[in-house]
């Protein structure tokens, strides 16, 4: 048994539990989110004036007349809490089980299933977050590297400062003043909507603002770091030049764990997408989620795409996990 | 202490002034519109200009800095506090409460974004301050148990802790009066750096409609009223201004909570 913890895919074997352990709950709490709107949520989608016949038969088409857990703690008549149990037929083992067969229910409103509308959506969001990503790297390397590399002089304190703003100013400050100077006064770009690629800066930008400050950070104190270390002084010392010392070894070991906050940085990516995705009218999932979803009280499709965007944030965060794994082998023997 | 921090701290010294006195520094009804007000750029009768719908933005502001700091003390208190309990238990018991808490609600805390699950709470639970509240101690007390979990398991393993326990101290009183003290300097980072996060998650809410619902003057909702292409064309100060307060506060808890790490980590200080 000790020889199994110990073995090298022990890390992996790890990893992989804690990732059906997150899903698992993720899940459960999807499902069980509905209980916490207050009142009947057939109710708050059909409205006060349904008959009763609508309201019975849209509780059986979406399970909600079915019980929503194993067993519940229902009041009697006279006030007293019992212990009731309701066996395997219940919401929840049906939305698990649905969703093992690619299923995530069918929209309250539109009719249409859940897994449709997020198949529409998904690839324009991933779209938006890989340029938010690509922007960011673009800007952080440079702009990092040139801080670190002139360390306390003017240059390193007016990258600091704008990667500071670019930290305190949220997405949906910077996406409307885009707007404002790029749409409304220069009218060089599009506003809103979908495209061609004309309409993709924007958000991307927007998206990428934070990330791009928070990697400046990263790659400087990182090239500083590095800069410091034996090898340097060995490469400057059989006479390469600044350039070559800085972007061929720093750049190399300094970007280890720069790689790590991108896949960190990739869950607050989507999560920021949503706004992002509300300023520019952007239709991705988390246009999808707040105004179909929260918007219209369709719970359905605020269940699935909250659980879309978390699974591919918990995958996301694999990857980097190995790919970090990869590009340092000391992790890998520790 | 570092000039920055000096600066954040004389920011937030001002909006929490500010905040306590803003009946008197508002100018005007924070609620009262008048049509032929509308888009008026900022003059001395109007700081800051007005909204689309006369609203006088100087005064908004003001009472936006209430908000804003009355939630983001409130979450950060109450996350710190939940946080640092569980946290400690977690360190100087391990065992199964460890691994319940460490094994299992760190990583599946920390495996999902946290506005997500606010958006996601507060999607099901409805808009309004003391849901938003909730939603954002949810996802904030896990930071800070984990920040205490570690530095719990540091300190009791120091010498003076063996002294205690040698001496015949119960737990309770070693973990509160000999391990805690010792332990929480890195909870004011986090703390400082915790208000930042709550402001800003509690303007994102309310930008996207799920948190503080309008008339209150929350710059969340200020900047969504004043987003349109028409409100942008005529009267961009009705965006910049609450935009700028957002941007000030959280640059200026940024800095504090910078300032105090370095200073609690000397060799940070050289950097």
């Amino acid at each position: 048994m000790r020889s199994f913890f110990k073995h090298k895919f022990f890390p992996i074997l790890r990893r992989f539990a804690i990732f059906l352990l997150v899903v698992w709950t993720v899940v459960s709490l999807v499902t069980l989110l509905i209980e916490l709107v207050p009142g009947d949520p057939a109710v708050s989608v059909l409205g006060e004036q349904a008959t009763p016949e609508q309201f019975e038969q849209f509780r059986e088409k979406h399970g909600l007349d079915r019980p929503p857990f194993f067993f519940s703690i229902p009041r009697d008549a006279a006030g007293d809490r019992h212990f009731q149990w309701h066996g395997a037929k219940n919401r929840y083992t049906e939305y698990w089980l649905a969703l093992l067969h690619g299923d995530m229910g069918r929209s309250f409103r539109t009719d249409r299933p859940v897994i449709d509308l997020i198949k529409e959506r998904y690839l324009a969001t991933i779209e938006l977050a890989l340029a938010a990503l690509m922007i960011a790297v673009l800007i952080a390397i440079p702009l990092g590297v040139v801080a670190g590399k002139n360390k306390g002089t003017w240059i390193d304190n007016v990258a600091s400062f704008v990667a500071l703003i670019g930290i305190s100013l949220p997405g949906f400050v910077i996406g409307p003043l885009l707007v404002y100077v790029f749409a409304v006064k220069l009218d060089w770009l599009p506003p809103s909507g979908r495209f061609d690629w004309s309409y993709l800066i924007l958000p991307a930008v927007t998206l990428g603002a934070a990330l791009s400050a928070i990697l400046t950070r990263m790659v400087r104190s990182s090239v500083i770091e590095e800069l410091g270390e034996d090898y340097v002084r060995t490469a400057r010392a059989k006479g390469l030049s600044e350039t070559k010392v800085v972007y061929k070894h720093v750049l190399k070991n300094g970007l280890i764990p720069v790689v790590t906050i991108l896949g960190l940085q990739l869950g607050v990516l989507l999560a920021g997408a949503i706004i992002t995705e509300k300023i520019f009218g952007w239709p991705g999932l988390g246009l999808l989620l707040v105004e179909d979803g929260i918007g219209k009280r369709d719970y359905r499709v605020v269940q699935g795409c909250v659980l879309v965007i978390s699974i591919t944030y918990i995958v996301a965060n694999m990857l980097t996990d190995m790919v970090y794994r990869w590009l340092d082998p000391r992790i890998r023997v520790s | 202490m570092n000039r920055l921090t000096v600066v954040g701290l004389i920011i937030v010294v001002i909006l929490v002034l500010v905040a306590i006195l803003a009946p008197w520094i508002a100018t005007h009804d924070v609620g009262a519109t008048n049509l032929s007000l509308r888009y008026l750029p900022p003059s001395a009768q109007h700081f800051f200009g007005t909204d689309s719908t006369g609203r006088d933005i100087f005064s908004r502001v003001v009472f936006g800095a209430r908000i804003s700091l009355k939630v983001g003390i409130i979450v950060v208190a109450v996350s710190a506090v939940i946080g640092t309990l569980l946290g400690a238990l977690a360190g100087y018991y391990s065992g199964w409460i460890d691994r319940i808490i460490s094994g299992y609600v760190f990583n599946v805390f920390l495996a999902f974004p946290g506005l997500l699950l606010a958006i996601a709470m507060v999607a099901f639970l409805g808009a309004g301050l003391n849901k938003l509240i909730l939603a954002l101690c949810i996802i904030g007390w896990v930071g800070y148990a984990r920040l205490i979990r570690g530095q719990v398991l540091k300190v009791r393993e120091y010498d003076f802790v063996q002294a205690a326990r040698a001496l015949g101290a119960s737990d309770a009183r070693i973990l509160l009066i000999h391990i805690l003290p010792n332990a929480i300097q890195p909870l004011i980072v986090q703390a400082s750096l915790g208000m930042a996060g709550a402001v800003l998650s509690e303007a994102a809410l309310s930008f996207l409609g799920l948190g503080i619902p309008p008339p209150a003057p929350s710059w969340g909702v200020m900047i969504e009223e004043a987003r349109d292409l028409s409100t942008l064309q005529s009267a961009p100060h009705a965006l910049i201004f609450p935009g700028l307060a957002i941007a000030l506060t959280v640059l200026a808890f940024n800095f504090i909570g910078d300032g105090l790490r370095e200073y609690l980590d000397p060799r940070q200080r050289s950097r």
